[in-house]
């Protein structure tokens, strides 16, 4: 089969274009190494849809972030994910530097980002009274908000797959070659695979996939930025109800405080450039650095709370600016590199623009039966004692509580798993449903999700993973239940 | 809305010994909440014996230990539910709960009995750098994954803390065919039983490493390696000190945390040394009709403490619910300093007094040839020696009603350990 368009890659950028595209008569297929969705950058960011106001003024880097964040509110309506705007402020605390904020409000205003205003010590103590003591003035950016990153992918994504793009995962690209046939062939640990066009979505990995097809002097590198995080609990959620920053450097925006979409707070990232692409590793030194780093403009931060610590790499180019078009010299070859933050933010206007560049290119004309909105898994949280009874009545296993931690029920993560594009692992539960996300991080739940992934998927119990690949978490049975040893 | 004299959140040891005290006491309408499929609670993934020295003058396992109250409690017809969790309990003790039968409903209950136990610190909780692959488990997850599903997790094995679970899942792991190559532990002492250490790691040949904990992990997919360290009087890593240990598995006994999310909502007031309700001399917490027992109000090292401790509750919930617990006014504190890191109960009102009452704590540190001591206000009315107290084994001092009614007036209790 020869596709019209193949997207490397299924982060929030391969699954933005993936569902744009999906609104035109085209095949498309999604190549993704991993065996799930929002597998890289995408999976451990901040999950802050920026107001837009830190890329340069006239780049394209701006214009998206502002455009992503202005599309969010329809475009999490559609996809049925949560998104609250919850503003952030850029702390500053040292006198002398209360004109980085003015620089940064003129930048913002530049970009278009609406509702900036610069706060002083005395405002912002008043909307945020965990500010540091040393706050000196503050950056308010009402449009600023908060989302959840895998639900942002995997929504993205499902509702493209709905729309008939294929998705082919734990395919990694291993080569890409035009052919004499003037289409290219893109060799994959499984197989070749032929089309029209290529999409380089592929985060950490885009400057190799460029470097395949590019001219020998237009190869780009892209180097791994990684990033810290400690997430806490939701009972420190409320710590700060905004998104606070301190004032940015040459490394990026620093390491912010934030309540999560979902209700934990979130601390991090630091930033590191590493060599390793696969990198993921936090460090002691990284966590004692954003520690105290987060500090410096969040008072009493109880770090005794966290749960969780991960760090996740973002594909950093020098020229800190996204790469999108056509490669030079590979015709229909097109570039979505180095979509570093607010790379989040701007995927849906990346979506948008990528698909509107094929769209051009191919002619493209537009289906009469895209489905633009979907439903997200059910949270019966949300419903009255009366509406869980009838959805327990109508589907017993609404009323299992599997996960205690966030209240997940069995009903919940079987729609997770037989969904489009469903769950096949604990992780690819958890990202859709938060079974295991919470302060027991999986402990009493990840039996009971195993025995419920080995009868609604029929794995064996050694078949399930954490997250695809060798990421088994049962080796054999115990002596006992083999049976008949002497 | 159903009525019942009594709930009790949770069907454990604490769960179960509450509802048998709480019907030997003549209260008929109890119901017994529990979330898994059988009565017992994580008694019945330990397998293990050694349960029920002092209840029962025998080595019970832990299912023969939780069968013994779960009879009495078919016995006496103490309706139960399982497979059932609670939404949520109420200040005016009204209980959601909800399962696949029963659908969501309230309860409208007497009394209600907090039993919920207690869960592991996870990884999250310990900071430690490195990747996140499979093959790491909190030391009780992988207790369930051998004994209750019937699979190994792997082959090569270290275990980070030295809790029971964690010297018991050694010895379970090695039993099974599996390599421990060490037991690392944070703190200079180890945090489980003694006879465990000697049964469950000396008798295999298990190294313990004191003062030492894991600085990195390796594996992208799955687990390779860990590198363990020595830690310095403040428990940082000591460079230069590193080893490091192709693994497959890495477990974690590194504390139990009570499970207290319901508490909190219902607006029970909690001691930060502890994680659980702060109590008083009736295990009852701030909320009036609210009681708590078993290792949600504090982590017990043995489980006839907390079958001790939960029949009181119960019977103490019985007598709130047949009106004969007076006015729930304090008036003694008790408090703990000094190496004595809290007590359970931390208030004495004199009327609702036993004749006797077991005051329980825990030691911070190890202590060689101390004195416990007890102060009635400034005066010492206990001074006795240990040879050795740890913090992975429970203390205890009995309070005699008819002492402390002989000093009227008298406002502080002072638990605290002595060098002489």
């Amino acid at each position: 089969m020869i596709y019209d368009v193949i997207i490397i890659g299924a982060g929030v950028s391969g699954a933005a274009i993936a569902r744009e595209l999906s609104r035109y008569e085209a095949n498309v297929c999604v190549l993704e190494k991993c065996e799930d969705v929002c597998e890289g950058t995408s999976k451990a960011n901040s999950g802050i849809v920026h107001a837009g106001y830190d890329a340069p003024a006239g780049s394209l880097m701006a214009k998206l972030n502002v455009r992503g964040n202005e599309m969010m509110d329809d475009f999490c309506r559609d996809l049925d994910i949560p998104f609250k705007r919850n503003g952030s402020m850029v702390v500053c605390i040292h006198k002398e530097e209360l004109s980085g904020l003015q620089d940064l409000y003129d930048r913002g205003i530049q970009n278009g980002v609406k509702g900036l205003k610069i706060l002083t010590r005395e405002e912002a103590l008043k909307m945020e009274p965990n500010l540091s003591d040393n706050v000196e003035g503050v950056l308010y950016a009402p449009t600023a908000g908060i989302i959840c990153p895998f639900k942002l992918c995997i929504a993205m994504a499902e509702n493209a797959n709905v729309n008939g793009v294929e998705f082919r995962f734990n395919t990694k690209v291993e080569d890409i070659k035009k052919g004499e046939d003037d289409l290219w062939h893109i060799r994959t640990n499984n197989g070749e695979c032929v089309s029209r066009y290529v999409v380089n979505a592929a985060g950490v990995y885009s400057g190799q996939i460029h470097n395949m097809v590019c001219k020998d002097d237009d190869k780009i590198e892209i180097t791994p930025r990684r990033g810290d995080y400690c997430l806490l609990d939701k009972e420190a959620g409320n710590h700060v109800s905004h998104t606070i920053f301190p004032q940015p450097t040459s490394l990026g925006k620093g390491v912010l405080v934030t309540p999560t979409v979902h209700g934990n707070l979130l601390v991090g990232p630091t930033a590191e450039d590493i060599d390793d692409y696969e990198g993921v590793n936090t460090t002691a030194d990284g966590i004692n650095d954003l520690i105290a780093k987060a500090n410096d403009h969040v008072k009493n931060l109880p770090m005794r709370k966290v749960i969780t610590s991960f760090a996740g790499l973002r594909a950093h180019e020098p020229r800190h600016e996204f790469i999108i078009g056509e490669v030079k010299g590979a015709k229909n070859f097109i570039d979505c590199a180095a979509i570093e933050s607010p790379g989040l933010t701007s995927s849906p206007a990346i979506g948008e623009m990528v698909a509107g560049i094929l769209k051009d290119m191919m002619g493209l004309k537009a289906k009469s039966n895209w489905i633009g909105k979907r439903k997200d898994i059910l949270n019966p949280s949300d419903l009255s004692i009366e509406d869980r009874n009838d959805l327990i009545k109508k589907n017993p296993a609404y009323g299992n509580i599997i996960c205690r931690c966030e209240s997940i029920s069995e009903g919940e993560i079987i729609d997770s798993i037989h969904r489009p594009l469903g769950a096949r692992s604990l992780d690819g539960v958890k990202r859709r449903t938060r079974a295991g996300m919470g302060r027991c991080q999986a402990g009493f739940c990840s039996p009971k999700t195993m025995e419920i992934l080995h009868r609604e998927l029929g794995l064996k119990y050694e078949e399930i993973t954490k997250c695809g690949g060798r990421s088994n978490i049962v080796i054999q049975r115990t002596k006992n239940q083999k049976g008949g040893e002497c | 809305m159903l009525n019942y004299d009594i709930v009790i959140v949770g069907g454990g040891p604490a769960g179960l010994a509450a509802a048998v005290a709480a019907r030997d006491a003549g209260i008929d309408k109890i119901l017994i909440l529990e979330r898994d499929k059988e009565l017992g609670g994580i008694l019945n993934q330990c397998i293990h014996n050694g349960f029920g020295l002092h209840t029962f003058k025998e080595e019970l396992t832990g299912p023969e230990y939780a069968y013994r109250f779960i009879e009495k409690v078919l016995e006496a017809k103490i309706e139960y539910r399982l497979n059932t969790m609670v939404m949520d309990i109420s200040a005016d003790r009204v209980v959601t709960a909800m399962s696949r039968e029963d659908g969501m409903y309230q309860i409208q209950a007497g009394a209600v009995i907090l039993a919920m136990g207690c869960r592991e610190r996870p990884r999250g909780a310990l900071n430690i750098p490195g990747f996140r692959p499979a093959g790491i488990f909190s030391a009780g997850t992988a207790q369930r994954l051998v004994n209750i599903e019937g699979y190994m997790p792997g082959r090569e094995v270290v275990i980070l803390g030295s809790g029971d679970i964690g010297l018991i899942m050694a010895r379970r792991m090695t039993l099974e065919g599996a390599k421990v190559k060490v037991v690392a532990e944070l703190m200079p002492y180890s945090g489980g039983l003694k006879r465990n250490i000697v049964q469950c790691l000396d008798d295999f040949g298990i190294p313990l490493k004191l003062s030492h904990t894991v600085v990195d992990i390796e594996g992208k997919d799955h687990l390779t390696a860990v590198t363990i360290a020595a830690v310095d009087e403040k428990s940082k890593p000591i460079p230069g000190t590193e080893e490091r240990y192709t693994c497959d598995t890495l477990l974690l006994s590194c504390g139990l945390i009570p499970e207290n999310e319901l508490s909190r909502n219902a607006g029970v007031e909690m001691s930060p040394i502890t994680s659980g309700p702060i109590v008083n001399e009736s295990l009852e917490t701030n909320i009036p009709g609210v009681f708590a027992c078993g290792n949600v109000l504090h982590v017990h090292d043995l489980v006839d403490y907390v079958s001790e401790e939960a029949a009181r509750a119960g019977e103490n919930a019985a007598k709130y619910v047949k009106g004969q617990l007076s006015d729930a006014k304090s008036d003694i504190e008790i408090t703990a300093t000094d190496g004595a890191r809290y007590t359970v109960p931390s208030t004495i009102n004199i009327d609702r007094m036993d004749d006797k009452l077991t005051l329980r704590f825990r030691v911070g540190a190890v202590y060689k040839d101390s004195f416990v001591s007890v102060y009635f206000d400034d005066e010492r009315v206990m001074h006795n020696k240990k040879r050795i107290m740890a913090p992975g084994e429970m203390e205890q001092v009995i309070l005699l009603k008819n002492k402390l009614t002989e000093k009227p007036g008298l406002k502080k209790i002072t638990v605290k350990i002595e060098s002489e």
